[in-house]
């Protein structure tokens, strides 16, 4: 019969506590942020309604609502995608289809890497001197939505990549045996395959670009502005900026107002992956490979 | 394959043959996009920046002088007590994102089973979605009269401010990344020591982490290069003044953080425009180099096995 010596006894305690301690570690991280959404929810649900999304702000930002930021948001997130998804979606069939194992693949990897890791004020820089001034957009949706189309191209490139990664081999050898072209199978068999997951990674993309401030503080938002942009030559608001200037930049504004804004936006992103993160379960739930 | 004229295919060469080619040579133009854009990137920050390191100012004030005072009578551009905001203010993010980062990516990875492991990997995952300006903001008014009542102190913006607000947003990429690099060591490790009676902890701790040493070393490394270069939390939680710091509760300015604030007052071309795009070069420099050697630190695993 089995009968714990002391090392035994002594080992099973260290493993429980080691078990504790990191238990506490990860609580440690996550009890905080949780408490810290609670005041936010506790400070700022009262302030939202109807009315608070569908007003302009008034008198110096101090009361209405946020509407010309929102739809800023929705504009400047749509020209982004616009511009990223197909040349990430492209660039990334080209590291899963035909990429050769070849320095050049390795260096376009590394630029990736390296892309998505560049400060998003250095992008604000690159957007200032490459969009705002060389190629004249000036200040303007067009420059700011490009701007965070290149910090989020990354983003856009490694999910695809993924997606069209897991799709099995099998599926092209049987396309090309068939006497399709490289390119006929890709359009019939390989993207098809790998549309959802590859959505999945543009939602998430789309929660990324809500949320950035700094790529568009000087390309083209701007800090006050109640009309709707005409088209994208235009400035325009935002949400992410708008929270940065009333807890900043404004005197007097009601404490409840930023709380309102700054859930507002978390609500956003976090619906967003959270869509994101219940669509990747359901496609690994329904995957028939 | 160019040798081969006598074998040539008979395909005919439709439309599929030259939508193929032309296909190829687009995502190929896509491909090669992203490194046109980092070199973009370089250039187009260099050129503005260029003539001030060239012309206007002295590199050993730049880098040796605390003196940022770009828009006074006689400018003076030393970045030190930017440096050392910045470096103060990711010095104590990462004193507390490594232990508690680390220590949850191995409760998650060797300890959590099932559904908890589940949960808690998307939990760690939303955390990470929080935009940075909401961080600044949440620094600014919970953390910034928590740390007021707390600890007694007039002004509760600052590098403790700062630091942990920084700490908790780069604690949830860092948990994930170092996750990866623990999942990563083959269970056959795992299972050998289990077969020879060891516990799970002494699994964890003799076997696993000694095999994910390359990958958590680049999960530290993309957790410094993204506190470095984090721009509005820094800004909004971190007091902002040109100084060096002498204790926890001093207001600092980061490198990110002063161009922000700045850009958007200075004239195109002057000295004091071209001196942020310089701080953009060396932010550039910097993070370029910590992901470079995160990238050949985990390249270090991948050509072992």
């Amino acid at each position: 019969m089995f009968q714990a010596t002391a090392l035994n006894r002594r080992n099973a305690r260290i493993e429980t506590g080691m078990r504790v301690a990191y238990l506490g570690m990860t609580l440690m991280l996550i009890v905080p942020v949780l408490l810290v959404l609670g005041v936010l929810i506790d400070k700022g649900a009262p302030a939202l309604s109807w009315e608070f999304l569908t007003e302009v702000p008034l008198k110096g930002m101090t009361e209405g609502g946020i509407f010309p930021a929102l739809m800023g948001t929705v504009a400047l997130v749509l020209v982004a995608l616009l511009a990223s998804v197909p040349v990430g979606v492209a660039a990334a069939i080209y590291l899963s289809e035909y990429a050769p194992n070849t320095w050049l693949t390795r260096l376009v990897n590394l630029a990736i890497i390296n892309l998505a890791g560049v400060p998003s004020i250095v992008h604000a820089l690159f957007g200032v001197g490459a969009f705002v001034m060389f190629f004249g957009f000036g200040t303007s949706i067009l420059a700011a939505s490009l701007t965070l189309a290149v910090m989020t191209l990354p983003v856009v490139i490694v999910s695809t990549r993924e997606s069209l990664r897991a799709v099995p081999q099998e599926f092209r050898e049987a396309c090309w045996t068939l006497g399709a072209t490289r390119w006929q199978t890709i359009w019939r068999i390989v993207l098809p395959n790998a549309i959802s997951g590859i959505l999945t990674g543009v939602i998430l993309e789309v929660s990324r670009t809500v949320g950035e401030t700094a790529p568009i503080m000087f390309t083209g938002a701007a800090f006050f502005l109640p009309f709707l942009p005409q088209s994208v030559f235009d400035q325009t608001m935002a949400m992410s900026l708008h929270l940065f200037v009333i807890s900043t930049q404004v005197p007097d504004v009601p404490e409840a107002l930023p709380y309102a804004v700054a859930l507002a936006l978390i609500a956003v992103v976090l619906v967003m992956n959270a869509a994101s993160i219940a669509f990747r379960v359901v496609l690994r739930r329904r995957k028939k490979w | 394959m160019r040798s081969t004229t006598q074998t040539q295919a008979p395909d005919a060469r439709g439309v599929a043959w030259y939508l193929d080619k032309a296909m190829a040579y687009l995502v190929f133009g896509a491909g090669v996009s992203a490194i046109l854009l980092i070199v973009g990137i370089f250039v187009f920050i260099t050129k503005e920046g260029v003539g001030f390191v060239w012309d206007t100012v002295d590199l050993g004030q730049f880098f040796g002088s605390p003196a940022w005072r770009p828009t006074s009578d006689t400018p003076q551009y030393g970045a030190l007590a930017l440096i050392a905001g910045t470096a103060s203010v990711t010095g104590l993010a990462m004193l507390i994102a490594v232990p508690f980062s680390l220590g949850a990516a191995i409760y998650i990875a060797e300890f959590a089973g099932g559904t908890q492991r589940e949960a808690l990997k998307i939990l760690i995952e939303l955390l990470a979605a929080i935009p940075s300006v909401v961080w600044g903001f949440i620094g600014l008014s919970v953390l910034n009269p928590l740390i007021i009542e707390w600890f007694d102190v007039p002004v509760g913006l600052g590098i403790l401010n700062a630091g942990v607000i920084l700490g908790l947003m780069a604690a949830p990429i860092m948990t994930t990344i170092a996750e990866d690099a623990l999942r990563a060591v083959p269970d056959g490790y795992r299972e050998a020591a289990e077969a020879m009676g060891a516990t799970r902890w002494q699994v964890t701790w003799r076997v696993v982490l000694p095999g994910a040493k390359n990958g958590l070393t680049a999960a530290i490394l993309l957790g410094v290069g993204r506190g470095f270069g984090e721009t509005m939390a820094v800004l909004m939680a971190s007091g902002h003044a040109v100084q060096l710091p002498d204790g926890v509760f001093d207001s600092v300015r980061a490198l990110t953080a002063t161009i922000a604030a700045e850009l958007g007052e200075t004239a195109v071309g002057s000295d004091h425009y071209q001196a942020l795009f310089t701080l953009g070069i060396l932010l550039f420099v910097v993070t370029f180099a910590i992901n470079l050697t995160a990238d050949l630190v985990v390249r270090g695993i991948s050509n072992k096995d």
